[in-house]
């Protein structure tokens, strides 16, 4: 069991900044997130992609802000659990008991949900029939390449995950690669690599095709593909493999006992607690009268919330507000002179 | 300003006003129809405002630009009518304009 003052759930841009500021005031956090990298959105979806509206900051790429979040929360050392989901949260006392997916346990007065739309998991196959095998037959991510030695694999997607395994798994399994359309949004000197294995018979290549079934008894035998013609084929595999990038699902949070607002949290704009004391929601998750999904209301959130979470983590002690630029209580926690 | 209709999944029918300058995605999640979720907000970065256009309108809307398409892949369904809706900005020449739903986004 890990005992610290928040627990913060979701490493994206307002779950950083919230954490420099529990930081600043002298508390300690743990962070934990679904990804297998800090950055939530930022980096998952538009890392490349600038971003104009950060205060101070003409123009940035989300991997630029990420890596500035991270750097400016360097002098905390706080933890980051990522490849990790909250699953379970139950009261004791005054505390909060958060577990996780992979068995973590934490003890904290206060959770900090800056989940964005939810945790990002991977897209799977619109066919029911697909249900049946998934995770052993059907997959959606690769850990372990040589289990598809000798076999036939039907690969489904157009990104670089699509083409950069349909690639890798030529050299030893018998590999098809089906997409939607003709054009690949993976990058060109791997389309050309496609094009090139193709051509030499070693990847067969189904464009304007998806999937239409799998079928098998006990094990998969077969995947059929259609067209939007109507003209279906089938090609007899032994594994399945779809790469259409990540979805956001709120999961477990539905499950806490909050108040719920569609996909989104109704708080308080005091300190942005939620219904449930000493758990407060922050960024494009929260909900309140006038709410704008910007990152720098993400920020503004956070810095709230955290002065909420102190009084919970310090019942006996008086928040006293600073300023960075002349607190040495602060420069201190900092490591600055 | 233009009447839009949205078509659910289940051939559920709504009819509302879309101002200019908006999207189609918005004019969806300000009314309240169900069946685009539209996770990002707008960004094109997520794929769950997808609709179908039927032939008629589909070559009518201004043309898709870099990165639907690649975003559409990811979509549920998709086929070659499929348009994300926060792509597809409202005027006076959408007045008529049917989207349908696909039966859903995730």
């Amino acid at each position: 069991m890990i005992k610290t003052d928040v627990v913060i759930v979701g490493a994206g841009p307002t779950g950083l900044f919230c954490a420099h500021q529990l930081g600043i005031i002298g508390l300690k956090c743990e962070i934990v997130d679904n990804l297998d990298k800090i950055g939530g959105q930022c980096i998952e979806l538009y890392p490349d992609k600038p971003i104009y509206d950060i205060p101070a900051v003409p123009e940035c790429t989300g991997e630029e802000l990420t890596n500035n979040l991270i750097e400016q929360i360097k002098p905390f050392n706080f933890n980051f659990h990522l490849n990790d989901r909250v699953q379970e949260l139950t009261n004791e006392n005054d505390n909060w008991i958060v577990k996780t997916t992979s068995g973590k346990k934490f003890q904290t007065p206060n959770v900090v949900i800056a989940g964005g739309v939810g945790s990002f998991e991977p897209r799977k196959f619109p066919t029911k029939s697909a249900e049946k095998f998934d995770g052993t037959s059907v997959l959606y991510s690769i850990k372990d390449k040589t289990i598809f030695k000798d076999k036939s694999v039907a690969i489904f997607g157009g990104g670089d995950s699509a083409l950069d395994w349909a690639i890798e798994l030529s050299n030893t399994s018998k590999v098809s690669l089906i997409h939607r359309r003709d054009e690949f949004r993976g990058s060109p000197s791997s389309v050309q690599k496609i094009k090139e294995l193709s051509k030499k018979n070693i990847i067969n290549l189904y464009t304007k095709y998806s999937i239409k079934d799998v079928k098998g008894n006990g094990s998969l035998e077969e995947v059929e593909i259609k067209n939007e013609d109507g003209e279906s084929k089938i090609l007899k595999v032994d594994y399945v493999l779809g790469f259409f990038g990540l979805i956001m699902q709120l999961g477990p949070i539905v499950e806490w006992g909050l108040n719920l607002d569609k996909k989104t949290i109704p708080v308080n704009t005091e300190n942005f607690e939620t219904n449930k004391k000493g758990i407060f929601a922050i960024g494009d998750i929260c909900t309140y009268p006038g709410k704008l999904k910007l990152i720098l209301s993400g920020f503004h959130e956070g810095a709230l919330a955290a002065r909420g979470c102190f009084k919970y983590a310090r019942p006996d002690e008086k928040y006293r507000f600073e300023f960075t630029t002349a607190s040495n209580t602060i420069k201190d926690r900092l490591g600055v002179k | 300003m233009a009447k839009i209709k949205y078509v659910e999944h289940n051939g559920k029918e709504h009819i509302v006003e879309v101002q200019n300058g908006l999207t189609v995605m918005e004019g969806a999640v300000q009314n309240d129809i169900p069946g685009i979720d539209a996770d990002c907000g707008g960004g094109m970065s997520c794929a769950t405002c997808h609709v179908y256009v039927k032939e008629d309108w589909y070559d009518k809307l201004p043309k898709k630009e870099m990165g639907e398409d690649d975003m559409l892949d990811q979509a549920y369904e998709p086929n070659s009518k499929s348009r994300l809706s926060c792509q597809i900005m409202v005027s006076d020449d959408l007045e008529g304009l049917t989207v349908h739903m696909p039966e859903k986004q995730v």
